[in-house]
């Protein structure tokens, strides 16, 4: 495994270079080459079989095995396939796909083209967040490069591979990252996720065979491509022999760190780096010379890791093993011990209620309930018997205990049930002293107005 | 194509219809043809809906409901000349980016959501921008502001008033 202290960043390699983004810069690092190369070289199949031996999982989240997805697609599909390319990132806290577009388009369209390939897609569209109108400019002038150099469009270099990429401008809504709220939304409809199965690889856009990829793990398809299986394996934390079930997490991530450090920043490290080493060596450490009080590993709907698990590694087992949902997106925020959990949780409820589709019950009612909950509580209104229903709210919401379409609402019960399983005493602590003739109440009481919300 | 459209102007029409063949349903020009009428009209009106629909085959039922799943989109009246996004979401809260956005909202005399009497902004409270390594921050048109602080936020103020005023 390579050490943090001596990794070259390979996916931000051209942040800092002048005119980085171009299509000059990037064949002058090498890109492009291996695509075709690869074109002549190499069947599809074949691609798919190098991507699913490098043990690339994917970027967006969920870390699935990459090459094991493509190959859930119906094997001599007349067509169309399509490749849709996940650039919603709204999480929280995340905002490396950004990076990846406008510093260097050129590597996530190599790795759009090579993905494409693997897929027999011959359309790609690239669902890019409203928010990013410098991507989205970053993005056009790159494709356009591409079609002159003749590296998009019709029988690509003799090939006989076509492949057109567009891209499609979302609204500002979260849900549309989730793979199939994206599909319905490129529909043209409102962004409520699909029932899975079928998955989208077997019915997906327009109700042909779809892959979604997020964008970094297009760029990481691009590296695999360049510098091989080997190369990628001797990065990152490798599989655990005595756990079959356990893919390893190979290869560079792009941790983005905010909130209380000295220096935020996307940072490129070899998966399974610390959040404590993030922090210091890259964060120049908690702001003011403060202690961290809690730190999210990846996306504000992975709940919390207090200051003591903070040397837990960030690979995509680790997270877990400190009750948090996962690496997510592996957006790292800081928080200081200056910070109210109270508020933070808040935070995260007003986030969730407001993003929920509304489409499953558990959902739509658990979300608002739970900020109407926290909006009463900051209010000096809390009780402590609030912190159980809190509980048996998140326990009762997500795909998890099964009774919701999407992940949104895993995503907005982990952090009301991993915050108060961890500081419980905090928010004990916070209802008595700011509500102390009532905290004892066992009776509902009525919730306030909110007006904070939309 | 549409009996006399009375919105939606030819110009719109031709950007919707160029957009055509990337897609393998018109229905799939849904969001495409709102955020062309929207970029132009700062808002969708009711009539726009019906012609979009008329335009893409669709009931005017699905074009409305589209629009309306999306808060983006306006659709009684426009929103100001510029629509300004203050980020509260967590990184951004944390180092206070509600705080930029009471005060910005305070200094304009408005609440978030709306907008001021004379038209020329409009701020809203957003969710994560991705951006937040330059918290406290704002989307302003297609302008980032960065690391916010009250003097910048009057400053940006100031600057839209004088432009737009
Ligand atoms: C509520 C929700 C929001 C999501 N948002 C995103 C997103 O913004 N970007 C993204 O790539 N994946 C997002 N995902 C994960 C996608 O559903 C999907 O797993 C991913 O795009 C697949 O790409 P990957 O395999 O390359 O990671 C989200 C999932 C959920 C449940
Ligand atoms: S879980 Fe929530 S966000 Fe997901 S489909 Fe159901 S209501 Fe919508
Ligand atoms: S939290 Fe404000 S930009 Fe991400």
């Amino acid at each position: 495994m390579k050490s943090f202290h001596t990794f070259r960043p390979v996916l931000l390699e051209a942040a800092g270079i002048e005119d980085g983004f171009s299509i000059e810069s990037y064949r002058s690092r090498g890109g492009y080459a291996p695509l075709e190369k690869l074109l002549v070289e190499k069947k599809p199949a074949e691609v798919v079989e190098l991507v699913k031996s490098s043990g690339l999982r994917g970027r967006g989240g969920a870390g699935f095995m990459t090459g094991l997805k493509w190959t859930f697609l119906p094997k001599d599909h007349p067509g169309p396939i399509y490749l849709c390319v996940n650039a919603d990132e709204s999480e929280p806290g995340t905002f490396n796909n950004r990076i990846l577009m406008e510093d260097d388009p050129h590597q996530v369209l190599e790795g759009i083209i090579i993905s494409a390939y693997a897929t027999r897609a011959s359309t790609a569209y690239i669902y890019l967040r409203y928010e990013y109108p410098k991507s989205w400019d970053a993005l056009q002038k790159a494709i356009d490069e591409a079609y002159e150099a003749g590296l998009l469009g019709d029988n690509i270099h003799g090939s006989g591979f076509s492949l057109n990429i567009y891209l499609h401008r979302g609204a500002a809504a979260y849900i549309c990252g989730e793979e199939t709220g994206l599909i319905e939304s490129l529909e043209g409809k409102r962004a409520w996720p699909r029932i899975k199965p079928p998955f989208p690889a077997i019915e997906g856009a327009f109700r042909k065979p779809t892959v979604v990829n997020n964008i970094e793990t297009m760029a990481c398809v691009a590296q695999i491509a360049r510098r091989g299986i080997e190369w990628f394996q001797s990065i990152g934390i490798p599989a655990d022999p005595n756990n079959p079930r356990d893919p390893g997490s190979y290869g560079p991530k792009l941790y983005c760190l905010s909130g209380h450090v000295e220096k935020p920043g996307c940072y490129e490290a070899p998966l399974g780096i610390t959040a404590r080493e993030l922090i210091e060596h890259f964060g120049d450490g908690v702001w003011k010379g403060r202690r961290a009080k809690a730190v999210i590993p990846g996306g504000i709907s992975m709940g919390l890791m207090t200051e003591d698990e903070l040397d837990t590694p960030l690979d995509f087992a680790g997270p877990g093993t400190v009750g948090c949902l996962g690496l997510g997106t592996a957006a790292v925020v800081v928080i200081d011990d200056t910070v109210s959990i109270v508020d933070f949780l808040h935070n995260s409820c007003r986030f969730f209620a407001h993003e929920s589709c509304g489409q499953c019950t558990p959902c739509r009612e658990g979300t608002s309930w739970s900020l109407r909950m926290l909006e009463r509580i900051r209010a000096g209104k809390g009780r402590l018997r609030d912190l159980d229903l809190l509980t048996e709210i998140g326990d009762t919401m997500g795909m998890m205990p099964g009774s919701t379409i999407c992940g949104l609402a895993d995503g907005a019960a982990w952090p009301i049930k991993n915050s108060i399983t961890k500081f419980r005493n905090e928010f004990e602590d916070y209802i008595k002293q700011t509500n102390p003739t009532g905290y004892m109440e066992t009776d509902p009481v009525p919730a306030l107005p909110i007006v904070t919300t939309h | 194509m549409i009996a006399n459209p009375r919105i939606l102007t030819d110009g719109m029409v031709a950007r919707i219809e160029s957009l055509a063949s990337r897609y393998p349903t018109k229905q799939a020009l849904t969001l495409p043809a709102l955020h062309i009428v929207h970029d132009e009209l700062r808002h969708v009106p009711l009539e726009a809906v019906v012609e979009i629909a008329n335009l893409l085959d669709l009931a005017p039922a699905e074009v409305q409901d589209t629009l309306t799943f999306y808060q983006f989109f306006y659709q009684e009246k426009p929103h100001g000349k510029v629509r300004a996004f203050v980020c509260r979401s967590i990184s951004c809260a944390l180092r206070g980016g509600e705080q930029v956005l009471d005060h910005l909202c305070k200094k304009a005399g408005i609440n978030p959501g709306e907008t001021t009497s004379d038209g020329t902004i409009t701020i809203e409270a957003a969710e994560c921008l991705g951006a937040c390594d330059f918290a406290p921050c704002m989307l302003a048109g297609s302008d980032l502001h960065k690391d916010l602080t009250h003097e910048k936020a009057d400053a940006f103020l100031e600057s839209v008033r004088r432009q737009n005023g």
